[in-house]
């Protein structure tokens, strides 16, 4: 301090009448910040809003892509008739045996069966576009009935008149669900056409409630997954290309706060955040009917803190790296996990009990638990509290741990 | 006009007793290593209040390390360094870098934002300083401010940069090899930029391999090399240094004895450059020196390709004190 006020001292009497002459340096004078700028959180934000807007590949992926990904598993998923079993019946020759079948499965409209040659239906089998595939074994003599196995039906002879050949085969891969149902469908089939009695009655009454959809399950997903994207490339991208360019640096030369400089990556990821929830939402409730049953604050709120983690993991990822390609292998291996885990396409309850905590841990799951239970089943924002708690430990760790290792060259 | 150091720091003693110029800028024992390589070997430097100062010195002589420990971005790994009356690294870092302007050698500003946008970006950092318009006009990028960043021209961009430095009406300049792959036209414009701001009263700081630079915009010259300071001075002592004040650089068919060039009246010194037969003799007299150099030609039956005659630049300095073009790195 003391040379601080020594120097300042001789340096100030001396020179500041001298340093009138406007073209030159070293007037401490000028005008203040008021008259030209705004505050620099103000201006460095704009910057970041109008780096975004100006790059339009970056809008299409923000803005555009989750809409049209909306729209395609929409309409791949929509929910118009139940889906078709669809179903080979094996025929080396255009036999009447296999025809029958055919229309002894068609009875219900539940099944769709196609006659094929044995190598064909085992090829579609094989690639999923039949679930199961009917092996007529008529030439297959009597006694061998007790060696086929469980999934083989005897066609023993009734009293009504025998329609078709008395054995078949059932051919279908056990771990699938939609060749069990079929198992189930066609052999009930098959067996009612054989004249078995319904032994008690029963009734169908379908629902379609909307909520219970694919695309109901699917859009709070699309939304976690579209914060999870802008927030650690939002980040992640803009700060590394920054250091890259030694942009970081400037900033460091100037008395700029460095905590402005992140808080407008901050600032600007709320502003689209709005846009991006509301484009995909609105576009979910116009074109599907999605609607949000809980409470669109309770919406406003996970979305927010959601953001904020990702934009704090963003910020970690790019603490360090210098290149592009360096962030970007970090970025895919802390995001691929997510994208598979996470039940954003499909429920993270398919996998196996042991890894639950482990999927339960990740804050895009959270995100899409938690949307989910307010969006579809209209849940207060009190009953996620597990999933929120998940967040702010995601959010709080990533930006003390980033602010500590942050590099700015 | 009231300053900020004026309500900041008023002065507490009576101003010390005549000091012929007050010190801007100055580091003892600088030292910085990079794992085995001492990029900066004790450096002494002291650059005065209102000059500028060159800091000469071919590529990794550690010209850019020196400047960026100087600029509090790169912390020395010894030695002292107090600028404009303070060191780096207290609660104070901000208000010091509010005094002084600073231009990196690899600075890339956004090339999406516009030049008046990324002035006033810069601008909003300093609690004072000059209006966006007023800085676009010292830079003469008034006609781009509209323009994105990544359309302009080299010594657009370069100019933008400084303009980014002298928002803030700084005390003291730091230039990192400004003019680097400019054209002659933008060097030109850049320079009077500089002479301006020194015009004002500014310190400047600035490195640059390019001599002719050194020469015409610094009061006071250090030439560097291999992370140590080799000569001080003012362009024309350095050059007087020489004890030689033009240059005969000849090219000839056949063998001379440089001992025999030495000799010759008028000349201070003989050395071979690159290829076999070719000198260079540094000569404070030419008008004695060059009938001299031809009779001895003719003597020694020797055939002459080329010959050329030039006043001693730094450059000159340079190669005298090293051996090596300042150019060739």
């Amino acid at each position: 301090m003391a040379e601080v006020e020594e120097y300042v001292g001789a340096e100030s009497v001396a020179t500041t009448d001298e340093r009138e002459v406007p073209a030159g340096g070293g007037s401490r004078g000028g005008e203040d910040r008021a008259r030209h700028t705004f505050h620099p959180l103000i201006e460095l934000t704009l910057i970041r809003l109008r780096e975004f807007l100006r790059e339009k590949e970056a809008v299409f992926w923000v803005f555009v892509f989750p809409v049209l990904l909306a729209l395609a598993l929409g309409v791949a998923f929509r929910n118009t008739a139940p889906e078709k079993i669809r179903v080979a019946v094996e025929s080396t020759t255009n036999s009447p045996v296999a025809e029958q079948i055919v229309r002894a499965l068609s009875v219900s409209g539940e099944i769709e069966a196609s006659v094929l040659e044995p190598a064909e239906a085992a090829r579609r089998l094989g690639g999923g576009s039949v679930s199961l595939v009917v092996r007529t074994r008529s030439a297959m003599p009597a006694t061998e009935n007790s060696i086929a196995d469980a999934s083989s039906a005897s066609l023993a002879p009734a009293n009504q008149a025998r329609v078709f050949a008395p054995e078949v085969e059932y051919r279908y891969d056990a771990t699938r669900p939609e060749s069990r149902i079929a198992r189930l469908a066609v052999d009930d089939a098959l067996q009612r056409a054989q004249g078995r009695a319904e032994v008690a009655r029963t009734r169908d009454e379908r629902v379609t409630e909307p909520g219970g959809r694919y695309i109901d399950f699917l859009i709070p997903g699309l939304i976690g997954l579209n914060l999870m994207g802008s927030g650690m490339w939002g980040l992640g991208f803009n700060i590394v290309t920054a250091r890259g360019r030694k942009l970081l640096k400037r900033f460091a030369a100037t008395p700029m706060r460095r905590s402005h400089y992140l808080l407008s990556f901050m600032m600007s990821r709320l502003v689209f955040l709005a846009l991006e929830v509301v484009a995909v939402l609105g576009f979910a409730w116009l074109v599907f009917g999605v609607a949000v049953r809980g409470s669109l604050i309770s919406v406003a709120v996970i979305v927010l803190l959601g953001a904020l983690t990702f934009s704090g993991i963003g910020l970690l990822v790019a603490a360090r790296p210098t290149t592009i390609e360096g962030v970007s292998g970090l970025m895919n291996f802390v995001m691929l996990p997510m994208w598979m885990l996470s039940g954003t396409f499909f429920s993270s309850a398919r996998f196996p009990e042991f890894a639950q905590p482990f999927i339960k841990a990740l804050p895009l799951t959270a995100i899409n638990d938690s949307l989910r239970a307010v969006i579809n089943e209209g849940a207060p924002l009190a009953s996620n509290w597990a999933a929120l708690a998940v967040l702010l430990a995601w959010c709080v760790v990533s930006f003390v741990i980033a602010l500590r290792i942050f590099r700015w060259q | 006009m009231e300053t900020i150091s004026d309500t900041t720091y008023a002065p507490s003693v009576s101003p010390p007793a005549v000091r012929p110029r007050a010190t801007a800028l100055r580091c003892d024992g600088l030292v910085k290593r990079y794992g085995d390589l001492v990029a900066v070997d004790k450096l002494d430097l002291e650059v005065f209040a209102g000059e500028c100062f060159g800091l000469l010195g071919p590529n990794g002589a550690g010209k850019t390390t020196t400047v960026e420990i100087l600029e509090g971005l790169t912390a020395p790994d010894g030695g002292r360094v107090e600028v404009l009356g303070a060191a780096w690294g207290t609660a104070h870092d901000r208000t010091l870098r509010e005094r002084i302007g600073v231009q990196l050698q690899e600075t890339q500003l956004s090339e999406k934002i516009t030049v008046a946008e990324t002035v006033r970006l810069f601008r909003s950092f300093y609690p004072r300083g000059r209006g966006v318009d007023e800085i676009l006009r010292l830079v003469s990028l008034e006609e781009k401010r509209a323009a994105r960043v990544g359309k302009l021209s080299g010594g657009q961009k370069q100019r933008l940069a400084v303009a980014c430095a002298l928002v803030s009406n700084p005390e003291l300049l730091f230039l990192d090899e400004p003019t680097t792959g400019l054209d002659p036209q933008a060097r030109l414009q850049l320079w009077d930029i500089v002479e301006k701001f020194r015009a004002g009263g500014g310190t400047i700081l600035l490195t640059t391999h390019y001599m002719e630079e050194a020469a015409r915009l610094c009061d006071r010259v250090a030439i560097m090399d291999h992370g140590r300071m080799i000569a001080l001075g003012t362009p024309d002592e350095l050059i007087a240094s020489l004890g030689a004040d033009q240059i005969i650089a000849l090219n000839a068919t056949g063998e001379l004895d440089e001992r025999r060039l030495t000799n010759l009246p008028g000349v201070r010194g003989v050395r071979r450059t690159g290829s076999e037969s070719a000198y260079a003799l540094t000569v404070s007299d030419i008008g004695v020196a060059l009938p001299a150099l031809l009779a001895e030609l003719k003597t020694e039956q020797v055939i002459l390709n080329t010959l050329t005659t030039h006043q001693a630049t730094l450059e000159d300095v340079f190669v005298s004190l090293t051996g090596r073009m300042l150019r060739d790195g």
